[in-house]
C-alpha cells in the first residue's frame, strides 16, 4: 500500500494525545523512514508508551495524523487495522505472553492464527525463530518457568514470527543483565538487516541503544526535543542529552512527578 | 440536617446513575460480544476446551450436590406424603422438583461458584497482564478469541450439567425411597413416567438452564474483562461474578417460572 514515491514508514503530524485532562503529547511532529531504527528517549511517564499505542493504533489521538505505511491510522475501521498489524510486530514492556501456553504455542500462536500453514511447517518455523533468540531448549517450558531475559527473547521471537515490516519495542532492555542485553541488541539489529524492518525503540539504555540506532529522539514535555544522529549524542553538550547519557537525576528531565511544592504539602501548607 | 438529606440523595443519585452507566457499558459489550459470536463459532475446538474446563471440572461437585440433594428431598417428601398415604408418588414430587426448579437453579449456583469465578479471574489476569492486548497487536481480536468461546462454554454447560444434577437426584431419592424406606421400586419409577411431562417439565427446565447459563456466562465474561488491572480489582470482580451471577438466576427464575406455569394448575 506504499506509494512508491515515498520512503516515509511512520509520519505523525501535530499528535496531541490526553488521558482525561491531563494532556501527554502535545504536537509531536515525527517522521521515520523505511529500514531506520530510531530510538525514542524521555523520562518516566513522558508518553512514549502511548506514543507506541498510537502508531499501532490501539490509542487514537485527540487531533493530528498518525500514517502508518501510507496508511491513515486513526481512521481505520477494525478489519483495516487488523490488516495493518499483521505487518507490525511489538515487544510489551512486560513480555505479555500467554501464561497458560508453552513457549512454543506462544510462539506458534501467530503462525496458527493467521496463516493455514500445516503444523509440520508451523513447527519447523517455531523452532527456527527459537534458534535465533537461543531458546530452541526451552520450547515446552511454560512462561512462568521463564527468567525476565528468557521471557523478553521468547517475547521477542513471537513478535517477529510473521516477519513484520515494522517493529515497536518498549524498554527492550530494563531489567536485564548485560549479556541480555548484547543478546537483545544484536538480534534487533540483525532482524533490521535481514528483514530490512522499521524499529522504534522506546529505551533509556543510552550506551546499548547508541550501537544500534540511525537517529535518538528526544520527548519531553509531551513534544520531540531533540533529534540528532548517535555521534552527535556522545559529543554533544546539550543538558538534556548529558542528563541521560550521564544518569543524572534531575536536570531539565524531571525526576519528579508534577506535584505541589514539596516544603509547604510537608508542612502541612 | 438539610446538608445531611443533600448528601444522601446526592449519594444515591451517584449510586444510581453509576449502575446504569455500567448497565450500558454491559449493553454495548453484549452488542460486541455478539458480532464476536459469529467467528467464534467456527471455532468448535475453542469451544470445546472451555466446555472442558468449566463443564467437566463442576461435573464432580454437580453430580455429587444432586445426590445429596435428591436425597433429601426423598426423606422430606416421605415424611409428607405418607401422612396422606401416598407414599409411592415420592419419585415423582422429586423429579418434578428437580427437573422444573432445582436442577436449573442449583446448578446455576454452582457453576457461578465453581466455573465462572475462574473465568472472572482468567480474563482479568489476561487483561491486566497485557496479554489480551498482545493479542489484539497480532490483529487476534480477544473477545472472539477469548470471551467469546468462554461464554458459549457456559450456555452449552449449563443444561448438561443440570440433567446430570437431576439424574444424579433422582438415583439419590431411589436409594433413600425404594433402598432405604422400602417404597415399591415399580411404582416409584412408573409413577414418575407417567406424571413427569416431556414438554412442559423437561423442556421448561432446559429453557430455564440455557436462560441462566447466558446470564451467568455473560456476567462473568463481562466482569473479568472490565476488571481493574490490579489485584483487588481481580478479587472483587471474582467476587461480583458469583453475586450478582447467583442473585440473576434467583430472580431469572422467578420470572420464568411465572411466565411458564402460568394458567398450568
Ligand atoms: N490508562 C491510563 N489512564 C490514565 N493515565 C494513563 C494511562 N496510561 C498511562 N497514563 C499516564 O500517561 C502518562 C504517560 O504514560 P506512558 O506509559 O506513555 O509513559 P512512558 O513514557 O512509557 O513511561 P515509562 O518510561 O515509565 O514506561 C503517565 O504519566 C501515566 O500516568
Ligand atoms: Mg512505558
Amino acid at each position: 500500500m506504499t506509494s512508491p514515491h515515498t520512503s516515509e514508514m511512520i509520519a505523525l503530524k501535530d499528535v496531541r494525545f490526553s488521558y482525561a485532562d491531563r494532556s501527554i503529547l502535545k504536537g509531536v511532529n515525527l517522521t521515520i523512514k523505511k529500514g531506520e531504527i530510531v530510538a525514542i528517549m524521555g523520562g518516566s511517564g513522558g508518553g512514549k508508551t502511548t506514543l507506541l499505542g498510537l502508531i499501532s493504533g490501539r490509542l487514537k489521538p485527540q487531533s493530528g495524523s498518525v500514517i502508518v505505511d501510507g496508511l491513515d491510522v486513526p481512521k481505520l475501521n477494525k478489519s483495516n487495522l487488523y490488516g495493518l498489524r499483521r505487518k507490525i510486530g511489538m515487544l510489551f514492556q512486560f513480555g505479555a505472553l500467554f501464561t497458560d501456553l508453552s513457549v512454543f504455542d506462544n510462539i506458534a500462536f501467530p503462525y496458527r492464527e493467521q496463516t493455514n500453514l500445516p503444523e509440520d511447517i508451523i513447527r519447523s518455523l517455531v523452532l527456527l525463530k527459537l534458534e535465533a533468540v537461543g531458546l530452541r531448549g526451552a520450547k515446552d517450558l511454560k512462561p512462568a518457568e521463564l527468567s525476565g531475559g528468557m521471557a523478553r527473547r521468547v517475547a521477542l521471537a513471537r513478535a517477529v514470527a510473521l516477519d513484520p515490516a515494522v517493529m515497536l519495542y518498549d524498554e527492550p532492555f530494563t531489567g536485564l543483565d548485560p549479556i541480555s542485553v548484547g543478546i537483545i541488541g544484536r538480534l534487533i539489529k540483525r532482524l533490521n538487516r535481514a528483514l530490512g524492518m522499521t524499529s522504534v525503540i522506546v529505551t533509556h539504555d543510552l550506551n546499548e541503544t547508541l550501537r544500534l540506532v540511525d537517529r535518538v529522539v528526544v520527548l519531553s514535555d509531551g513534544k520531540i526535543h531533540r533529534d540528532m544522529a548517535p555521534e552527535q549524542i556522545r559529543t554533544t553538550d546539550d543538558p538534556f542529552i548529558r542528563q541521560f547519557a550521564d544518569g543524572l537525576p534531575d536536570g531539565p528531565v524531571p525526576f519528579h512527578y508534577p506535584g505541589p511544592d514539596y516544603l509547604s504539602e510537608i508542612l502541612g501548607r | 440536617m438539610i446538608s445531611q438529606l443533600a448528601e444522601f440523595f446526592q449519594d444515591l443519585g451517584h449510586f444510581v446513575t453509576s449502575r446504569i452507566d455500567r448497565l450500558g457499558l454491559a449493553a454495548r459489550f453484549a452488542g460486541l460480544l455478539l458480532l464476536a459470536l459469529g467467528v467464534s463459532i467456527r471455532r468448535a475446538s475453542l469451544i470445546v476446551r472451555e466446555v472442558y474446563f468449566s463443564g467437566v471440572r463442576s461435573l464432580s461437585i454437580v453430580a455429587v450436590s444432586g445426590l445429596f440433594v435428591g436425597m433429601v428431598l426423598a426423606v422430606q417428601g416421605y415424611e409428607v406424603l405418607q401422612r396422606y398415604g401416598s407414599a409411592e408418588s415420592l419419585g415423582v414430587i422429586v423429579a418434578l422438583s428437580l427437573v422444573r426448579e432445582l436442577g436449573p437453579v442449583v446448578t446455576a449456583l454452582l457453576f457461578a461458584g465453581r466455573a465462572s469465578s475462574a473465568v472472572t479471574a482468567e480474563i482479568g489476569l489476561m487483561r491486566a497482564t497485557e496479554q489480551l492486548a498482545a493479542m489484539d497487536m497480532m490483529a487476534v481480536d480477544p473477545l472472539s478469541r477469548v470471551v467469546a468461546p468462554r461464554f458459549l462454554a457456559a450456555i452449552v454447560s449449563m443444561p448438561l450439567l443440570a440433567a446430570i444434577f437431576s439424574t444424579a437426584g433422582v438415583i439419590g431419592a431411589w436409594i433413600i425411597g425404594v433402598q432405604l424406606i422400602g417404597i415399591d421400586d415399580g411404582a416409584f419409577w412408573s409413577q414418575m413416567q407417567a406424571n413427569v411431562d416431556v414438554r412442559i417439565d423437561v423442556l421448561n427446565g432446559l429453557l430455564k438452564s440455557i436462560v441462566f447459563g447466558t446470564a451467568v456466562g455473560l456476567i462473568s465474561v463481562f466482569e473479568g474483562y472490565f476488571a481493574a488491572p490490579t489485584a483487588e480489582g481481580i478479587a472483587s470482580a471474582t467476587t461480583r461474578t458469583v453475586v450478582i451471577s447467583s442473585l440473576s438466576v434467583l430472580l431469572l427464575d422467578l420470572v420464568l417460572t411465572v411466565m411458564m406455569f402460568r394458567g398450568l394448575s
